[in-house]
């Protein structure tokens, strides 16, 4: 995706760190000056070994967590709290069991003080876009680990937030369902038109979603590099170029998790 | 570009016609009847032991015994809620007061305790200075049995209804307190997280989201709680309220009524038994996502 100046970036990271000050434990230095944007309407894949802070950048991304020095703007405003406009989907759904899929969909609409006829609506609009349209009044452990998924995307969408992010969505689910989970994400990224970070741990998945794919070292993390994917959608798996990248990431990650891994051993 | 009209997934699979299901009927009526075995087994030892002279009608009467003179037992129930008072007719309308005031207490009691138990639970897990003078005198009392706790109710309220409600708010409070923390400290972050993300306050958030998510934990502590309510209810009847079923069964022990005791007994047995059956239901509905537990014949 080409970045033009004048565009103001969805999301800017400016040397940005973090260190994690657990009560009774010594300090963590999880991220250590982080400085990349994220453009409007972009696939960002953030891609890096276990525990090198890809998480904690999300949460701050989202509001949740204050950054330790740097800072985080969102369409030029300072990120402080958390805002609907900056949605996060973790690895498990995390759905409301008590409440039914429509009224989970429709509960930050519930908390904005929107109307019950019209959550209604909305709810019934994002289930169908996400192919739910039969789970309206299911409950949440009624679904498969998959539509729990979909579910809670529609939950953040019907927010319509300029920025999605993601937390390893998909790695709870099997690959069957992971295929089919991606087309369904890359169809919800053109229809909703916002910015989308996604972590994972997947090359594969890296290369079959992002536009650009940003590679972090082993903690403290930092931006190793970033990689573009200059190859159409859907990526053609059987082009020497897809392998290509494949086999780059591969090398990539591969020098940090021995790094990780050296760490924890010397720990 | 896979459309996502027809995703595998969310195909239901292809049942056919759906026909009656009758299993959860069936069960139900085993579980009466092994329900009807067990009580008629336990009835039918003690009516052999009886009629092989084993035990004396006198202090043990059988079931056909202490349940043939309904109308007769029945005198001694009293309308009035005074203690004291001498048995005036009775009748059936004066055992549906009788086992209404038990009820009532048991009941009141409960959900005083679970009401402020849950509020003061909240209270100390959220702000520091209330968890710091409150928490070491709620483990230290925590322990004390509720019938220790009975001659203060009576120092303090009198004689009278409050000391027996006090005793079964007793058996709740503590357990509810105690454990409304650790479940607030268990809800999953991410639920917090959401609603913080939705734009929720500290008080949407609690009231939207953590009290639904610890309500079932809490349900079950009131329910584990509801046969040691029933307990301390008599033990308070007997000893301080002129009504009820625990002034009843003191009584009958006083005039050395063997049948009034069995068949207050009784009495209890059922009121105990529907009171879990009622909370079960309320579970049921309420707190509906909450997978139907078992543990109960109906
Ligand atoms: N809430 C927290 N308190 C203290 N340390 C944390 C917290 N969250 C994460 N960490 C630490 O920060 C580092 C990065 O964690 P995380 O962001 O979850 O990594 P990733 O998502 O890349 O696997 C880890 O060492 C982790 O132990
Ligand atoms: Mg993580």
């Amino acid at each position: 995706m080409s970045r033009s100046v004048v565009t103001r970036p969805a999301v800017a990271i400016r040397n940005v760190s973090k260190v994690w000050t657990p009560e009774g434990r010594s300090p963590v230095n999880a991220l250590q000056g982080l400085d990349f944007d994220v453009a409007p309407g972009e696939f960002v894949v953030l891609l890096g070994p276990s525990g090198c802070g890809k998480s904690t950048l999300l949460y701050m991304i989202a509001g949740l967590e204050a950054t330790t020095s740097g800072l985080i703007e969102c369409d030029g405003l300072k990120v402080e709290e958390p805002s609907a406009e900056r949605g996060l989907i973790f690895q498990e759904a995390s759905l409301f069991p008590w409440l039914t899929i429509a009224d989970n969909v429709a509960f930050g609409l519930s908390i904005q003080g929107v109307l019950p006829v019209r959550r209604r609506e909305i709810a019934i609009e994002m289930l169908r876009r996400v192919g739910l349209s039969d789970m309206l009044d299911k409950k949440p452990d009624e679904l498969s680990g998959g539509m729990r998924q979909r579910a809670a995307c529609a939950r953040a969408l019907a927010m319509k937030p300029k920025v999605l992010m993601m937390d390893e969505p998909f790695a709870a689910l099997d690959v069957q369902t992971r295929a089919r989970m991606q087309d369904f994400l890359l169809q919800i990224w053109r229809d909703s038109g916002a910015s989308v970070l996604l972590v994972t741990h997947s090359i594969d998945e890296a290369i079959a979603l992002a536009d650009r794919v940003i590679v972090f070292t082993a903690r403290p993390g930092r931006v190793k590099t970033i990689v573009p994917i200059d190859l159409p959608r859907p990526r053609p798996t059987r082009d020497a170029r897809y392998h290509e990248y494949r086999d780059l990431f591969t090398e990539l990650l591969a020098a940090e998790v021995e790094r990780a891994f050296a760490e924890m051993e010397a720990a | 570009m896979t459309t996502l009209d027809t995703p595998t997934e969310i195909m239901p699979p292809v049942e056919p016609r759906a026909r009656p299901n009758f299993a959860p009927l069936l069960r139900q009526l085993a579980g009466i009847g092994w329900a009807i075995a067990s009580i008629g087994l336990f009835a039918g030892i003690w009516e052999l032991l009886w009629y092989f002279e084993l035990a004396n009608p006198l202090l043990l009467p059988p079931p056909h015994l202490f349940l043939a003179d309904i109308p007769g037992t029945l005198k001694y129930f009293d309308r009035s809620d005074r203690i004291g008072s001498v048995a005036s007719g009775g009748g059936f309308g004066a055992l549906l007061i009788t086992m209404g005031w038990t009820t009532f207490r048991v009941v009141f009691g409960l959900t005083l305790g679970f009401v402020l138990g849950t509020a003061v639970g909240a209270l100390i897990h959220y702000v520091r200075i209330i968890r710091n003078l409150l928490l070491p005198t709620i483990l230290l009392l925590a322990p004390v049995s509720p019938v220790a706790w009975l001659p203060v109710a009576i120092f303090v309220f009198g004689i009278g209804d409050v000391p027996a409600i006090f005793l079964v708010f007793i058996t709740v409070f503590f357990a509810i307190t105690l454990s409304t923390g650790a479940q607030i400290a268990s809800v999953p972050k991410n639920y917090i997280h959401v609603a913080r993300i939705m734009g929720a306050n500290e008080r949407k958030t609690f009231w939207r989201v953590i009290l639904p998510a610890i309500l079932p934990s809490l349900f079950m502590t009131v329910r584990l709680n509801l046969f040691g309510a029933w307990m301390v209810v008599l033990i308070a009847e007997a000893v301080g309220v002129g009504s009820g079923l625990g002034q009843i069964t003191t009584m009958a022990r006083a005039t050395f009524n063997s049948k009034l005791v069995f068949f207050t007994m009784a009495i209890i047995g059922l009121l105990g038994f529907l009171s879990d059956w009622g909370l079960r239901t309320m579970q049921r509905k309420l707190l509906w996502w909450v997978a139907p537990n078992q543990g109960g014949l109906l």
